[in-house]
């Protein structure tokens, strides 16, 4: 009950805040102008935004043959991106759902950037697959509407027609749970507008909210519903992703592992993204009370876990296939790390099997600007995680007459470099104008480890 | 009929939940309590009954689901049934995830309506203020004067003890 006070705890919160200056340091990035760094990185993102632009019209316009792909290798740079921004995605969930559900406090500092990078890196990642489509103006074929051709509905039992349920109901929960959770925090930007166009708008978006008890005991509800439905939602999206391989009979592909290696890869990389985008976002916007090194060091022990796991998944994967006695499978692994692709290989073990052991010490765990880079190589490593995956595998498939090998083109290259671009002009804008921290939520900690007046001895 | 509000303004969450069972086992209405976060302990101070939204979330789950496995069966078994691989044309476990990607749908989306339709929000609604801040650092406890008994003297000793920031009366017009 809020009768305990327990000092033993460190303060979520730093520097004896007060509601007031919570409210202040949370909208005051939103009140003043952009400063010029924000307009530097804005410009550079959404430079890279038009660079994909262009590559992904030129490739409208003229056709897949613009990529690497071959008639061996039907899926590679593309589906790798689609898989690596969906990993990304689920950090953002598992901070918001099933941190919540598991009461962890400290998720409140984060939780509204990281549901935000879920949105948009589910955003970034719902273009590769319709792109890779070939005609991606049929890309509606794939809801089951009644139709004039039979109707003829799509096939339930492809992995393929799962995957586009799986990713648009999450991009629907996760931009609910998000826009549910922001209604307070617009109901409080509403309230200490000073312009009128600014009321009217963040008036129009608050609904009307005004702190009710009544109203906030069923959000409280509903907040735990969605946290509730949003956990095995998280869990289903990625197994669903790895299906789409698993099903398949590609040696490589073929494995009852995949669900549980893909979810745990998904949420290992989501959190190096987190970590990325808050180091930086709390230099920036002076945020270094809200997330404090407490924050960045159990952001760093979930990346050991989940590293951990993965490590341990490309060490099974190894066994089953040499154990196995299947020829296939055998080569196929062999391949990876001493074929042509091994360099790829060897780069993500190095980052993803290497770089989370570092973070056992507390002094790397502490040290701001070793864990942004680190965070920034397993973000390199997962990316080649599934680059490793995807293309080793089709590369080097059951009939040595049909092998070939691949390299993406500067088309493919620069449609990468355009979903950065996107994901971050989405990122810069969500900083400009709307809340960074979930107010109403780090206000309801403020209290944690402190006494009755507030104090932390 | 118009109602006479007592606006009592405290400025943290342990004040407010003690005035609030306070002013609550003294036997006044209270109409509503406005706080700028979920605070815990107030649902019971107030006596509000536990929201029953979770029944609603899973009616609303369990129609998705039986709904598209419905949906499933019928298209890839009567409507137009394709061959495909030889596979049972109404294949169950293969429709699980599209079943269950739709429960969730149908469960978050509709109980998040459900929320709104309930509490009357709705985009560009104009919000019932009576006291400044509570969106930002005041905790509101709204008393309704009912009779001739309310004695305002008593109120303000009786919640002096809580710290008492501000204390003011409203009429408001019936419509709440």
């Amino acid at each position: 009950m809020s009768e305990v006070y327990s000092i033993l705890r460190e303060p979520l919160i730093g520097g004896n805040k007060t509601y007031t200056d919570i409210t202040n340091d949370v909208c005051s990035p939103l009140e003043r102008k952009p400063t010029y760094a924000w307009w530097f990185a804005f410009t550079i993102s959404f430079t890279m935004l038009m660079a994909g632009v262009i590559a992904v019209t030129y490739l409208l316009t003229t056709g897949i043959g613009t990529w690497g792909l071959n008639n061996t290798i039907g899926w590679a740079f593309d589906i790798t991106n689609f898989v690596f921004w969906i990993g990304i995605g689920h950090a953002g969930t598992l901070i918001s759902a099933i941190l919540f559900l598991f009461r962890q406090k400290w998720r409140t500092s984060v939780n509204r950037s990281a549901e935000a990078m879920t949105i948009f890196a589910v955003i970034c990642a719902g273009i590769f697959p319709i792109i890779h489509m070939g005609r991606p103006w049929l890309a509606f074929f794939v809801i089951p509407y009644p139709n004039e051709r039979g109707p003829l509905w799509v096939n339930f039992r492809s992995p393929l027609v799962w995957d586009m349920f799986a990713i648009s109901t999450y991009f629907t929960i996760s931009f609910v749970f998000w826009f549910v959770g922001l209604i307070p925090d617009l109901a409080t930007i509403r309230d200490r507008a000073q312009s009128n166009f600014k009321r009217k708008i963040f008036g129009l978006l608050s609904f009307g909210w005004n702190g009710s008890n009544r109203t906030w005991s069923h959000y409280e509800k509903i907040y735990l519903l969605l946290a509730g439905l949003a956990t095995p939602l998280v869990v289903s999206v990625h197994t669903i992703v790895s299906w789409d391989f698993a099903t398949s009979v590609i040696p490589g592909w073929h494995t009852t592992i995949f669900p549980p290696y893909f979810v745990a890869g998904a949420v290992f990389s989501g959190f190096a993204m987190v970590l990325t985008l808050m180091l930086i976002v709390r230099k920036v916007l002076r945020f270094e009370e809200y997330i404090t090194l407490h924050h960045v060091e159990s952001m760093c022990k979930i990346i050991i876990a989940t590293g951990g796991i993965v490590s341990m998944a490309y060490g099974t994967e190894y066994f089953i296939a040499l154990y196995s006695g299947n020829e296939y499978e055998k080569f196929t692994f062999l391949n990876r790390a001493l074929g042509p692709y091994s360099w790829s290989y060897w780069i993500m073990v190095s980052c993803n099997v290497i770089t989370p052991q570092l973070f056992w010490f507390k002094n790397i765990r502490r040290n701001v600007a070793l864990v942004f880079l680190l965070s920034i190589v397993i973000n390199i490593g997962m990316w080649f995680e599934r680059f490793v995956i995807i293309t080793t595998s089709l590369t080097r498939d059951y009939l040595p007459a049909s092998w070939d090998s691949y390299s993406p083109t500067s088309i493919e290259i620069a449609t990468l470099v355009g979903s950065f671009g996107l994901f971050l002009t989405l990122f810069l804008l969500f900083a400009r104008f709307l809340p960074m921290i979930a107010i109403g939520e780090v206000k309801g900690v403020l209290s944690y480890g402190r006494n009755k007046n507030g104090e932390h001895q | 009929m118009s109602k006479r509000l007592l606006v009592n303004v405290f400025e943290n969450e342990h004040d407010i939940i003690h005035a609030t069972r306070t002013a609550r086992e003294e036997g006044y209405t209270i109409v509503d309590v406005y706080t700028p976060f979920a605070v815990h302990g107030l649902d019971e101070a107030m006596g509000l009954k536990p929201s029953r939204l979770g029944w609603v979330c899973f009616a609303l789950g369990l129609t998705g689901a039986i709904a598209k496995l419905w949906f499933q069966i019928w298209t890839s078994s009567q409507s137009w049934p394709v061959n495909v691989g030889g596979k049972p044309l109404s294949s169950v476990p293969a429709f699980v995830p599209v079943t269950f990607e739709i429960m969730v749908l149908f469960a978050g989306v509709g109980t998040v309506l459900t929320f709104f339709a309930l509490r009357k929000l709705f985009p560009g609604k104009k919000p019932k203020v009576l006291y400044e801040g509570a969106t930002n650092h005041r905790f509101i406890l709204v008393l309704e004067q009912r009779d001739a008994a309310f004695d305002l003297h008593n109120v303000r000793t009786m919640f002096e003890r809580f710290h008492l920031v501000a204390m003011e009366e409203r009429i408001e017009k019936e419509e709440q």
